[in-house]
């Protein structure tokens, strides 16, 4: 059995889902500049990650595969991301208007987002259980977050830099993802 | 006509390449490019899927109603992701292999539902399967420049022809996570450069 | 120019939509269901042509099929089970292959095939999965690294790393791959011999 401390110390910082496996790079690049809407997409990630996950495992274990529909797995977890993405709007919206505003802009967003629906397939691929697979999709979105906070933390100092024009934009946002992402191979081998 | 055939077959080669103009679909460019090959692969995987989705979706853009086209598009675009993730791991296992779970995420490259939306779902079939020969060949293109660079830098090889010998040690943080990065931020400051230089 | 267009387009009613999904998620069901039955079979084969290439590397010649015989096996604890390969050239075995792993490599877990003469050698070995970091512990399935098991018996040395007071020389920088990959021949070793004397093999996996 895995510890689900080893779990989130892998997902968190050894195999960070965006500085390691490259998922959920474009709301990175797009929604990094500020700290307070990396918070506000990390937090919608973490909650639709999480949630998708769970819907995600239990129809692949309850049905795709007992019917050998295997090959169904990509369209029908998209469907449900998008769904449930859509969904989750729509009771936000009503709900909770407060939460909307924080939370709301950032889903659609998220639908389109490899990190959700690369993650789900992850979890089968590596045959956790749902309670794993439920903390695997948490860790990774805490991953996510704190990959975004700190690359939009420099991005917020950067702004007040004089920087080359050729530099200005991607390339410079690139640069700097990468030099993070060399900082967090520094975790490598902490997981035994 | 045939001038606007030849636009949108040639636009998504180079003026609005979508990977170094436009900076959609990077997942896929960042993960997979750790060869050439691999970036081919992955490259004309994706043009056929685009292919195939922009002509599927412009045909039926005038039956499906406004408010479920999305559903109904990513459930095509899966659908044909899925028949040529089949198809790779039948007669491409190698190739399939090493492409791994970045091919479902086709399904959710940007620039598939992108040009799905801006332009298959308003023009043509054959315009839209122009467009998608365009832009396929244009993340073609990026792809392979970058997997080919990062190989040459990271590995000393090229589509894995030796080139340097025993004797030079490749730089190989470029075949890991951070040289992606970086090798894509040299590849568009060199085009950004460029543009600026013509204008 | 855009009122044209729209006005060609179906109306967004509620049986509208419901159709517009319906069929075409049956369509893409349908149409995904046969190109799924059309290459099953070559998924199927492929899965164990690669393994069967990797038993082929590490062994002698032969003509029987493997998989007809594999069996599986056990660690003495019982908590490792192996695929066992006899490898037969005109009836007679003159080797065997073994698959094995260790999940103590730098990157994680490492899958191999382990070829053995009938004394116990090892013939050679074919690493199958590795996620080493590159141009340092993937070095393990490097010639350099792999020649010094040729012939090599575990039963009759220090089968260790240099380091740990052993025969082995380890690759420059990668002793803990060095190490796992060991580890992985060793729990083959242990496997077979436990096999070897109890005659037991395990029953309990589907082939």
């Amino acid at each position: 059995m895995i510890s689900y401390f080893t779990i989130f110390i892998g997902a968190v910082f050894v195999n960070n889902i965006i500085l390691t496996q490259f998922l959920g790079i474009c709301p990175f690049m797009g929604v990094s500049k500020r700290i307070s809407t990396a918070l506000g997409m990390g937090m919608a990630v973490m909650f639709v990650m999480t949630l998708s996950t769970l819907i995600t495992h239990i129809l692949y274990y309850s049905y795709l595969k007992p019917n050998g529909l295997d090959f169904m797995m990509t369209v029908s977890f998209i469907l449900v991301i998008a769904s449930t993405v859509q969904m989750v709007e729509i009771i936000v919206k009503k709900t909770s208007p407060i939460l909307y505003q924080a939370l709301g802009i950032f889903l659609p967003l998220i639908t389109t987002n490899c990190a959700v629906l690369g993650i789900a397939i992850i979890t089968i691929q590596k045959n956790y259980t749902l309670m794993a697979s439920l903390w695997y999709a948490f860790s990774s979105a805490v991953g996510f977050t704190l990959a975004t906070v700190i690359f939009a933390g420099i991005r917020e100092r950067m702004a007040l830099n004089q920087i080359p024009q050729s530099l200005q934009g991607t390339p410079i946002a690139l640069i700097t993802a990468g030099l993070i992402s060399m900082a967090f191979m520094g975790f490598a081998g902490i997981i035994h | 006509m045939k001038q606007q055939s030849l636009e949108n077959l040639t636009r998504g080669i180079i003026r609005e390449n979508p990977i170094f103009v436009m900076m959609l679909g990077m997942c896929p460019t960042l993960g997979v490019t750790t060869s050439a090959i691999n970036g081919v692969g992955m490259g004309t995987a994706t043009l056929f899927t685009l292919i195939l989705s922009n002509f599927m979706i412009s045909l039926v853009k005038n039956i499906i109603p406004e408010t479920v086209r999305i559903p109904c598009y990513i459930v095509i675009i899966a659908s044909f992701v899925t028949i040529i993730d089949l198809l790779m791991q039948a007669y491409l296992p190698e190739l399939h292999l090493a492409l791994g779970i970045y091919i479902p995420l086709i399904v959710v490259n940007c620039i598939i539902l992108g040009r799905a939306e801006a332009f298959a779902s308003k023009n043509s079939v054959l315009q839209s399967i122009y467009d998608g020969i365009g832009m396929g060949c244009g993340f073609l293109l990026a792809l392979t420049l970058l997997g080919s660079l990062r190989e040459l830098l990271g590995n000393g090889t090229l589509f894995g022809w030796d080139l340097f010998g025993e004797h030079i040690t490749p730089m190989l943080i470029f075949i890991m996570p951070p040289g992606a990065f970086l090798a894509l931020a040299a590849i568009i400051l060199t085009v950004n450069k460029l543009r600026r230089n013509r204008q | 120019m855009i009122k044209n267009k729209k006005t060609k387009k179906v109306s967004s009613s509620l049986i509208n939509m419901g159709l517009a999904l319906l069929i075409t998620c049956t369509l893409s069901a349908l149409s995904l269901g046969w190109v799924e039955e059309l290459t099953a079979d070559s998924i199927k084969k492929n899965s164990y042509l690669k393994e069967l290439a990797a038993i082929s590397s590490v062994v002698n010649e032969f003509n029987n099929n493997p998989y007809e015989e594999k069996m599986t096996i056990t660690t003495p604890n019982k908590r490792h089970k192996l695929d066992l390969f006899p490898i037969r050239k005109d009836g007679v075995i003159n080797s065997f292959a073994i698959k094995t792993y260790s999940n103590n490599g730098f990157g994680g877990r490492i899958e191999m095939i382990v070829g053995f003469y009938i004394d116990g050698a090892i013939k050679s070995f074919a690493i199958t999965q590795h996620k080493e970091t590159p141009g340092l512990g993937s070095k393990i399935n490097d010639d350099k690294f792999k020649q010094q098991f040729n012939g090599y018996n575990p039963q009759k040395g220090i089968f260790k790393v240099r380091q740990d007071g052993g025969d082995i020389d380890a690759v420059t920088g990668a002793t803990i791959s060095s190490r796992a990959v060991i580890k992985a021949i060793q729990r083959a070793v242990d496997a077979f011999n436990n096999f070897y004397q109890t005659g037991v093999k395990d029953e309990t996996t589907e082939s």
